[in-house]
């Protein structure tokens, strides 16, 4: 519990109907995605950079920890308030600032909605690409803190390749800039890399410059179903060592497939053990060469059937497949650990294999589906926790999952970050050399280790 | 008699929430007012705690349940189908079990099952409408959905008909013995807000040969008092209307008011037999006459010169059960209607009925963000399939500003309609 004089603090800096205390706000400000749960003692909301660094100056005087959150959608537990204290939302800081569209460039606040952000931008024939599953609800904060990945990565990269500038207080509450409006720009470390993905340990950030492109004249969608996920896995190699690349190349396996048979109005046939879902997007003339060349390529590879959509509404009903794979998971078991994992591309099959052989040893199913094209795989590993030592043996599978990964020259988390959820298997991955440094960077900049404590490394 | 299911109940339906936050995207209330006790996740993770005992009905509970419209958005958006407007009913139910019902609540009990004095009031005059509101029995669905604390809030409300639609009509009005016959759930708000909807409906049915039964007993079909956790009152008006509508054999229980219709297809099919049969046989008046060839049968009727630029408004009750193409099929048939699509023609309008009572500036919020997208749209009319929506929806562009008129689907397809012999 948190002592009353440092809520009236809190009250008097923010105005108290931004400062909750009462049990039924803590409850709701306790959970992220990974369904664990921890209660804050106090949640405030402030609404300026301002605001945010005087939340961090009397946090730090007084050894308090803060936790900033945006749409607590993160599946590592990246916002979840571990050991008590203040959680920040973000929800009030949620304004677009400005969409400069002579160079393409916009200026938000970190509450913002990334689809609504995309829809703003497109409004006027522009284009945000990062597109995270959670688009439709999470925040644009939440996207650079975890560095948020999606499907459209494959050509376009990661949220930290459109971040080219931040705001940020940092933890011991000054305002800072890194970087800005301008594509280039060296001087000084480039803390806004640092800041992409540092889940909120480095400091809270309350304004994001983006990077904006045109937007592409028009898209095309194939689903090709094939008789393996080799031949799957050797068209997209095949693809993108033919100078192809596409806007998304999202993968299901024989098991997802199984899975979503029931869940979706698509036909399915039986010999169709591997699933892709190939998009390209450009200039319409260009885009009708490149799905023809594609289909060649890719035919003598097993491919059971192609199906191309032409209108929006044709692709919507082949991306529902995949959309329909979330759902149709709890009917194999009713709880999952959703693992991210990335490997060389051309590694993908070797892992589902190493993965297949995973699930058979410690008698677990597990699916895997996600972005082939940049060896991004969701690793979905389907338990049911009532089942006395289910849990056990799925922490020894992902355990092994991310050996299998790093053994293949790969990572332990693509695009969802390391949370509390990965920290006790970050000695696997990085180095203790690594880790010291990483940490280093940690201590200078939050000498009293109040924001966001816990995450990525056990301490 | 079948029950409404308790909080308890819905326990492994609460489970099902992997608090992935997708609601978020979906939550008409939440997009007026970001905080999470507003969104569904949140209400789960309080239904949750309550039923653990980790929290009990205190202030900021009954608050955060309070804030939900039981549009059932969220549940549409939802990746596992968590039902959360059945379990925010479930929680209200609890609450007034435990802490007895708010002072409307009570009234609606108190005063249950006396039509009779709803006609004789309403029969004293349109012209005093909102005097006449303040005399409206509790147990009118009106009353629910629209108290008096209404009309002190600078709402404008149609005014109340002089002459009930169901007084108007005879209980049987028969058609040809080749059609099927349907009995008419006219709802509270056609009966005694918008009978011209009524006859409308009657219209289009006499088209098409169709027999109607307007069972004169029919009572309102027991949605605001899910909405207020009034569950005895449910109970009791789902065994009037299961009688009423039951007296004589008939295809089909047509409705032409989504909250009616969820009322009589959902509620009452959640609460099992005898009122399943009900709930099945419930239809919604535009897909029946899709069923019934209506739109092929419009084609063949003489194009008119000038059109009317029609959007449409997706009632809640409706979409969230999948019915949003047959409304659009009748418009886009109607001889004289160019129909346009408006942005988010699928978010709620902001009405929940007596969600806009306790919470009416949250309800302005949303109801001004779509009246902007009915401008935007270029409509001069905006059509729909609710007489709660209509109210709103006009609320809403009056305060607004704009000139464009909410009507039910019905009443253009009356305009569309042969003029009868």
């Amino acid at each position: 519990m948190l002592d009353q004089r440092i809520i009236r603090d809190l009250q008097a800096t923010l105005g108290a109907e931004h400062v909750a205390t009462d049990k039924a706000d803590l409850i709701c400000y306790s959970y992220d995605a990974t369904q664990q749960q921890y209660l804050p003692d106090v949640v405030v909301f402030p609404a300026s950079a301002e605001e945010v660094a005087l939340v961090m100056k009397i946090a730090n005087a007084e050894r308090i920890p803060v936790f900033p959150r945006g749409a607590g959608s993160g599946f590592t537990g990246g916002s979840l308030p571990t050991r008590g204290g203040i959680v920040l939302s973000t929800e009030r800081m949620n304004r677009i600032v400005e969409i400069d569209t002579e160079n393409l460039v916009a200026t938000v606040e970190p509450g913002v909605v990334t689809e609504q952000f995309q829809k703003e931008v497109e409004k006027l024939g522009l284009f945000y690409p990062p597109d995270p599953a959670s688009l439709k609800f999470s925040t644009l904060g939440g996207n650079v803190a975890e560095c948020a990945g999606g499907p459209r990565c494959v050509k376009y990269g990661v949220t930290k390749d459109f971040v080219i500038g931040l705001q940020v207080v940092t933890p011991t509450g000054d305002i800072i800039t890194t970087g800005g409006p301008t594509m280039k720009g060296v001087v000084g470390y480039d803390l806004t890399k640092l800041l992409c993905g540092s889940e909120g340990t480095l400091g809270i950030i309350t304004r994001i410059v983006l990077k904006l492109l045109p937007l592409p004249e028009a898209k095309k969608t194939m689903l090709v179903l094939f008789d393996s996920i080799d031949g799957a896995a050797k068209a997209v190699s095949t693809i993108i060592s033919n100078k192809i690349i596409p806007t998304t190349l999202e993968f299901m396996d024989g098991r997802t497939i199984d899975c979503v048979r029931q869940a979706t109005d698509l036909e399915v046939p039986d010999n169709a053990r591997a699933v892709l879902i190939i998009e390209v997007d450009g200039d319409r003339e260009f885009l009708a060469k490149q799905v023809q060349k594609i289909q060649q390529l890719i035919q003598p590879l097993g491919v059971v059937e192609t199906r191309t959509a032409e209108t929006p509404e044709e692709s919507e009903a082949l991306w529902q497949i995949r959309r329909s794979v979330s759902a149709s998971l709890r009917k194999v078991n009713p709880d999952k650990f959703n693992e991210d994992i990335c490997v060389p591309r051309s590694k993908v099959p070797e892992m589902i294999r190493k993965v297949d052989a995973i699930a058979e040893k410690y008698n677990i199913p597990i699916v895997n589906f996600g972005h082939a094209g940049d060896g991004n795989i969701h690793v979905n590993i389907m338990i049911d926790r009532k089942v006395p030592g289910e849990l056990e043996r799925a922490h020894k599978a992902i355990e092994e999952v991310f050996r299998g990964a790093l053994e293949l020259g790969g990572t332990m988390s693509g695009e969802h970050g390391v949370g509390i959820a990965k920290a006790p298997y970050i000695p696997l991955e990085i180095t203790p050399e690594a880790a010291a440094y990483m940490k280093a960077i940690k201590k200078a900049l939050d000498p009293n280790n109040i924001l966001n404590p816990g995450k990525i490394f056990l301490d | 008699m079948a029950k409404l299911k308790n909080l308890e109940d819905y326990r492994d339906a609460i489970e099902q929430c992997v608090k992935c936050g997708a609601c978020r995207a979906h939550c008409p209330v939440f997009g007026a007012e970001r905080r999470e006790g507003r969104v569904a996740r949140g209400k789960v993770a309080l239904s949750k705690a309550v039923l653990d005992g980790e929290i009990g009905l205190e202030a900021k509970v009954l608050e955060d349940l309070s804030q939900c419209l039981l549009c059932g958005s969220c549940c549409a958006g939802c990746p596992n189908k968590v039902p959360t407007e059945e379990i925010v009913a479930a929680a209200r139910r609890r609450i007034a079990e435990q802490q007895g019902l708010s002072t409307f609540g009570k009234g609606v009990a108190a005063v249950l099952g006396r039509p009779k004095l709803m006609n004789a009031l309403a029969k004293t005059g349109g012209a005093l409408s909102s005097l006449l509101f303040r005399k409206l029995p509790e147990n009118s669905g009106l009353r629910l959905r629209f108290p008096l604390p209404y009309l002190e809030s600078g709402r404008t409300l149609p005014p109340l008909s002089a002459r009930p639609f169901r007084e108007r009509h005879p209980e049987r009005i028969a058609g040809e013995a080749s059609q099927p016959t349907v009995a008419f759930f006219t709802g509270c708000g056609i009966n005694y807000m918008y009978p011209e909807i009524g006859e409308a409906f009657l219209k289009a049915l006499r088209f098409l040969g169709v027999t109607v039964i307007i069972p004169a007993d029919q009572a309102c079909c027991g949605l605001p008092a899910v909405s207020a956790g009034a569950g005895e009152v449910v109970e009791k008006l789902a065994e009037q209307n299961l009688a009423a509508l039951s007296r004589e054999p008939v295809d089909f229980v047509l409705t032409a008011c989504a909250s009616c219709n969820a009322g009589l297809g959902k509620i009452y099919a959640e609460m099992g037999e005898p009122f399943e049969k009900l709930a099945e046989k419930t239809r919604d008046i535009f897909v029946f006459l899709v069923e019934m060839g209506l739109p092929e049968k419009l084609a063949e009727l003489p194009s008119r010169g000038v059109k009317t630029r029609v959007t449409y408004h997706d009632p809640c009750h409706l979409r969230t059960r999948g019915i949003t193409a047959e409304p659009r099929a009748i418009l886009r048939a109607l001889p004289q209607v160019e129909f346009v699509e408006m942005e988010n023609a699928g978010t709620c309008c902001g009405l929940g009925g007596t969600y806009s009572v306790y919470h009416y500036e949250n309800s302005r919020k949303i109801g001004a963000k779509k009246a902007g997208h009915i401008e935007e749209s270029g409509a001069e009319l905006v059509a729909t399939d609710c007489p709660g929506c209509i109210m709103q929806l006009q609320d809403a562009i009056n305060h607004a500003g704009g000139r464009q008129r909410a009507v039910h689907i019905l009443e253009l397809l009356r305009e569309a309609l042969p003029e009868e012999k």
